[in-house]
């Protein structure tokens, strides 16, 4: 499973990211960087499907449509040691979309944050890794999300503290479309943009799927970039599944002016070919049949 | 009324953030356009850079309070009751409190003494929903001292906590050597024949029922129990078990309450005759506060009769 062949560490992932302290993207670099992140993403990929089936439930679609997301965050563009969690210069990562923990955890068990046989123990009685995430159980869990909408106002706060004491550090925010639906998001869009918290970057999972179906059915968001743009945040609109892209767009989120949110077009259940797309994968586990299927099509990518 | 010298306890908060704020770095406020009637307008006025308005966004104004303490500050976030606790109470539970985070919620405007703005801004809910969320801490100061010292102490007790201010005047029970004793019931009149429990606004209505009641004879105990969550189990039990009747006292319903919350100990530990004076399962209407406390039967005569009736009961 691991690329390095020993459990744990990203250390096998190469020497691109040595010290997790952020990067900006050199064009020289391009292809490496973008041959690694894909590595890790089908990793994660691989883990989340192994976790969500091992356990039974839990939300595959979510999950697999932000894995490069938030393997360019952890693994390319956010300041932060694994082995020390509570490092005071870190950026801070908050998954306001809580149900895609799955994907999180994975991301934080292949840098180091904890071992990655915790993952296997995702859901169960005694586990450090609950269904949502939980600050006080699992390392490099910055605030306790899953009731949907809450996640970029924590963001927004975190964004204040860090700037009132005077630190360059950034905050990422990922939410969901469906989501975007909870008035709070709405909420936390005024106060950063009115706050001008130029240290806030939000990317949008825009996997176009809900629970109920389709978003634009369910109650249609309209026309996200404008909105947002409207609320007073710089907007770019990416590939969710474009390494390079999103890495870009990070690096030129951090040149705007106030708080920045990037819409990463993404599939929901992307790189399982019968989860791609398909509403039913939202928060249903696969079959242990199907969590093999899953494994040998994510192998063979 | 008569005789009382009167304070708002939400001064006794103003002036808190203040000292907090002149020697502690650490201290950030928050509040949802109501900062004029919360009174921390005085800390934003002193310490401009650590207020934040959110504006009408109460739900907005707790969770990026729990995500300020999450970078170290000690938060205070400040509403009116009902909005800190019914329209941001998924906020509250699940990312502050589930978080366990440094966020000292600070409600002005609890209870019936709301007055003329009538049902939708009279909070007589909030104790029953923040006593149920695991990790938080409820308090309910009487008066002008107690407030102030209140805060000051929850301001470094780990974790989310609710202190309920009131909207009018409350009269000035203590003085400025007050000391605040955290989760321990206030000995405020010592008697025999029934314990009288009460908090906030209604802890002066207690003392003076207990005055009336000592002209027939009764000798009541009157506990002022600021502090509703923990609950000083054992300063209850210790006096109930002497008086072996009790009266609590609430400006807010008696389901889940204070009342619910010694009723809940005494069930358990010492069922004994008991009486509760509160609001009984009704929204509240407009009015002037002191003809509301008379309305909802919380006045000093409605204690005073809780108290005789059992006392008539045979022992």
């Amino acid at each position: 499973m691991n690329p390095a062949g020993e459990p744990g560490r990203y250390a096998g992932m190469g020497t691109v990211y040595p010290e997790t302290e952020g990067m900006v993207l050199r064009e020289t670099e391009a292809e490496e960087i973008r041959q690694r992140l894909e590595t890790i993403s089908r990793e994660i990929r691989k883990d989340v499907v192994r976790m969500i089936g091992l356990a039974g439930s839990g939300h595959p679609g979510g999950s697999l449509s932000c894995v490069e997301i938030l393997a360019c965050l952890y693994f390319y563009k956010m300041r932060h040691r694994p082995e020390e969690p509570g490092w005071p210069l870190r950026d801070r990562f908050v998954l306001s979309k809580g149900h895609a923990a799955p994907a999180l955890y994975a991301a934080l068990a292949w840098c180091g944050y904890f071992d990655r046989d915790e993952l296997w123990s995702l859901r169960r009685l005694g586990s450090m890794l609950q269904g949502h995430p939980d600050r006080l159980r699992t390392p490099g869990v910055e605030i306790s999300t899953g009731s949907l909408g809450q996640g970029l106002s924590a963001a927004c706060g975190m964004a204040i503290g860090l700037r009132l004491d005077k630190l360059p550090c950034r905050v990422y925010a990922l939410i969901g479309d469906g989501e975007s639906q909870e008035g709070g998001i709405w909420e936390a869009a005024m106060l950063a943009a009115h706050q001008g918290l130029d240290n806030l970057t939000a990317i949008l999972d825009n996997n176009g799927l809900q629970i109920d179906g389709q978003c634009c059915e369910v109650v249609d968001l309209g026309d996200l970039p404008a909105k947002w743009r409207s609320f007073g945040w710089e907007v770019q609109e990416v590939d969710g599944h474009d390494v390079l892209d999103i890495c870009r767009a990070l690096d030129r989120a951090e040149e705007a002016s106030g708080p920045s949110m990037i819409i990463a077009h993404t599939v929901k259940g992307k790189g399982v070919s019968f989860m791609e797309n398909n509403v039913d994968f939202h928060g249903k586990a696969p079959t242990r049949e199907e969590m093999e299927r899953a494994l040998q099509e994510l192998e063979g990518a | 009324m008569a005789g009382w010298e009167l304070r708002h306890t939400r001064d006794g908060y103003a002036d808190a953030l203040l000292e907090l704020g002149e020697r502690d770095p650490r201290i950030v406020v928050l509040d949802a356009d109501l900062a004029k009637s919360t009174q921390t307008e005085k800390f934003k006025l002193r310490f401009p850079e650590r207020f934040v308005d959110c504006g009408v966004a109460e739900q907005n104004l707790m969770a990026a309070a729990a995500g300020l303490a999450a970078t170290g500050k000690i938060v205070f976030a400040s509403t009116f009751a009902i909005f800190a606790t019914g329209r941001a109470y998924d906020q509250v539970r699940n990312t502050i409190a589930y978080s366990n985070l440094d966020v000292k919620i600070c409600a002005s405007h609890g209870g019936i003494t709301v007055g003329e703005d009538g049902s939708s801004h009279q909070a007589l809910e909030d104790i029953a929903l923040m006593r149920a969320v695991p990790r938080m801490k409820v308090v309910v100061p009487a008066d002008y001292y107690e407030a102030r010292e209140a805060v000051k102490t929850v301001a470094y007790l780990e974790g989310p906590a609710y202190v309920r201010l009131g909207r009018p005047k409350a009269p000035v029970l203590f003085g400025d050597d007050y000391r605040f004793r955290f989760g321990k019931a206030h000995l405020m009149r010592s008697g025999k024949d029934v314990t009288v429990i009460a908090c906030g606004y209604l802890v002066h209505k207690a003392l003076e029922a207990a005055e009336e009641l000592a002209g027939e004879g009764i000798e009541a105990e009157v506990l002022n129990l600021h502090t509703i969550k923990p609950l000083d189990r054992q300063g209850i039990l210790e006096s109930v078990s002497r008086t072996g009747r009790v009266v609590t006292c609430e400006e807010h319903t008696v389901i889940g309450g204070l009342g619910g919350a010694v009723a809940e100990l005494l069930a358990e530990e010492m069922p004994l005759p008991m009486r509760m004076v509160g609001v009984r399962d009704s929204f509240g209407v407009s009015g002037e506060a002191e003809e509301l406390v008379e309305h909802f039967g919380l006045s000093a005569r409605h204690i005073a009769e809780a108290a005789r009736a059992l006392c008539d009961l045979a022992p």
